[in-house]
């Protein structure tokens, strides 16, 4: 998570230990490729009513887990929604039960590539079946299943975790009242898979990758994955931001040295984040998590009619986007409040302003966190859910 | 005829803005509404609320959308003039266009997507027709300022002002059907004639219509 600016918030709890799923039976994925064992690590906060109905599930991006509250384990920093998630925040855990699990493919307890392969007792590596955003929801829906929650109230999600909210839309409308998509997209446009590509090839190109075994060999890739997030960060400020956050100022330092250090701020800031994700992130599930990223077109598997998928929705959706996100532009949720429009769906949408580009949805931004409350206090009065607790004066 | 102040829809119900609550008053209970320039939603919410209509929003600014949203209601941002053609025919009992009317810039356009889109389009303009407005071109010689055109010449939205005589004879062209056609002062009272009665031309400040294909 990137705070560009400081925050005062009370110091989170740590956060408990994950649970963990082992679904029952093996998973077939979209390639057709049966995975087993499938294992599902997930948080859930609050407490699910007598009616089974109070379920919120979140949906994390491309980096982050399931820790969205709560002080992160290898971190020691807050969960990515510590903003949003809790008691008395607009997703109040006093009154709904959330649940985040990691998805599949990922590094912090769900099945990826750095799990072992039942069949070889190694690290799956590169083995690893190429996993799709559409596989992430069925192992999620799995975990509904085991936890005995037929329908959720919302599914909601920011970035890749917005994928997984459309798709959870689409492939089990039934199963969700709510659906809410924030900085996110029906597919991943050129631009952003060419970024991926970028981040691929650093990793790739790092010899101490060992085409995906660096595992088994004791080695660490993290040259190359601190250059395939240094650059995956970029895109995930904006122009405004990182001017005045850093500008051209010089790092610890009075002038330029004439060298290939870290002179700027800018570049330190880069390294940082580059170095530190290296700690927390497996090189392998980047390259399986960009992919489902990249392979992920709604509109495509509905003959190119994206107003296809939604025919007959039931579902509420809400979509959020942010003023000066480029990776993830408002134009983007703007083509599926489009197609949501031409099957006369239920649909609200907001652009919110900000300067801070796409990761705007992980920061405190009022307006963003305004507009999430009235949704959610809309549909909570539809689905019969209690009313928000007045705020103590 | 004085039509009596109109009774909200339950004793509960809040008073919405007199010309809203007209609008209002038109819907029956349980419709499928598309409020197109729903504002911040005032009229959404009281359908919402207290008529348990289907509604949905179709507003231009930003703020005014978030404004709605933050209410829990269903509202997009959107223009009118190109984001109407998304919508599929026949989805809404009831499109409604409030005083939004003359600001568009191809208002017969607007008016035939709000009649695909809504069996029933509600439609409410300022009628450039009354007295007063006639009064200020011709003694004034001067572009009228008053309690429903409040802005200047050189900084009003309306750039397609009509008067109601001006909107029947569209409705004629268009060949479209007029259910219901009402007179109202600029306070958004009712007066005791009808909009295509043929005092209404001169005497209505605002007019109210419900529409629907022939």
């Amino acid at each position: 998570m990137t705070t560009l600016g400081f925050v005062t918030q009370p110091a989170p709890p740590a956060a408990a230990p994950s649970l963990i799923l082992t679904l029952k039976d093996p998973l077939v994925l979209q390639s057709g490729v049966t995975l087993s064992p499938v294992t599902v690590a997930y948080q859930t906060y609050g407490t699910l009513n007598a009616a089974r109905s109070n379920c919120v599930l979140l949906c994390h991006a491309l980096t982050m887990d399931q820790y969205v509250v709560g002080v992160h384990p290898t971190t020691g920093k807050a969960g990515w929604w510590d903003y949003l998630v809790g008691p008395g925040k607009v997703i109040d855990t006093e009154r709904f039960f959330v649940v985040c699990a990691n998805v599949l493919g990922g590094c912090m307890g769900s099945t990826g590539p750095k799990e072992i392969n039942p069949a070889t007792g190694k690290p799956w590596g590169l083995d690893f079946p190429v996993i799709t955003i559409r596989d992430m929801v069925a192992s999620q829906a799995k975990l509904l299943d085991h936890l005995g929650i037929e329908k959720v109230f919302s599914v909601i999600g920011g970035s890749m975790g917005a994928m997984q909210v459309m798709e959870w839309a689409v492939r089990y409308p039934h199963r969700v009242a709510s659906a809410i998509p924030v900085a996110g997209s029906y597919r991943h446009s050129a631009q952003n898979i060419a970024f991926h590509e970028v981040g691929r090839q650093a990793i790739m190109a790092d010899p101490e990758w060992a085409h995906g075994n660096y595992l088994e060999e004791q080695r660490n890739p993290k040259r190359g994955l601190a250059v395939a997030r240094m650059a995956a960060h970029i895109t995930y400020l904006s122009e405004t931001a990182l001017q005045n956050k850093f500008g051209r100022r010089l790092q610890d330092r009075e002038a330029l040295t004439y060298g290939f250090d870290a002179d700027f701020q800018v570049e330190s800031y880069l390294r940082h984040q580059g170095y530190t994700f290296v700690d927390r992130f497996d090189a392998n599930s980047y390259l399986y998590i960009t992919r489902a990223m990249d392979y992920f077109d709604l509109a495509q598997e509905n003959d190119g009619v994206l107003a296809n998928a939604f025919k007959g929705t039931p579902v509420r959706f809400c979509l959020i986007s942010f003023s000066s996100d480029w990776l993830f532009p408002t134009e983007e949720s703007r083509a599926i409040v489009r197609a949501l429009n031409a099957v006369a769906a239920n649909v609200s949408f907001v652009e919110v302003e900000s300067d801070k580009g796409h990761d705007a949805f992980l920061l405190d931004e009022p307006e963003f966190h305004q507009t999430l409350q009235g949704f959610i206090d809309g549909v909570a009065e539809i689905c019969g859910l209690p009313a928000r607790a007045k705020e103590k004066p | 005829m004085t039509a009596p102040a109109l009774q909200p829809a339950h004793n509960s119900a809040p008073r919405i803005r007199i010309d809203l609550q007209h609008v209002a008053d038109l819907v029956p209970p349980g419709s499928r509404v598309l409020d197109v320039g729903c504002g911040d939603g005032t009229l959404l919410a009281y359908l919402t609320r207290f008529k348990h209509v289907d509604g949905r929003g179709l507003e231009l600014s930003m703020a005014r959308v978030r404004a709605a949203v933050s209410q829990g209601l269903p509202v997009i941002q959107g223009n009118l003039e190109t984001d109407l053609k998304d919508y599929p025919a026949n989805a809404f009992d009831y499109s409604i266009l409030s005083q939004t009317l003359q600001a568009t810039h191809n208002p017969r356009a607007v008016m035939e997507e709000l009649l695909r889109i809504g069996r029933r389009a509600i439609v409410s303009f300022p009628n450039f027709g009354h007295w007063r407005v006639r009064m200020s071109v011709m003694f004034g010689g001067r572009m009228p300022v008053t309690d429903m055109l409040s802005d200047a010449w050189f900084d009003t939205p309306n750039i397609h002002l009509c008067t109601v005589q001006d909107f029947i004879d569209l409705c004629r062209l268009m060949n479209v059907r007029i259910e219901a056609a009402i007179a109202l002062n600029a306070m958004g009272q009712r007066l005791g004639f009808a909009a295509t009665d043929a005092r209404a031309n001169f005497f209505s400040e605002q007019a109210l219509f419900v529409l629907t294909r022939a």
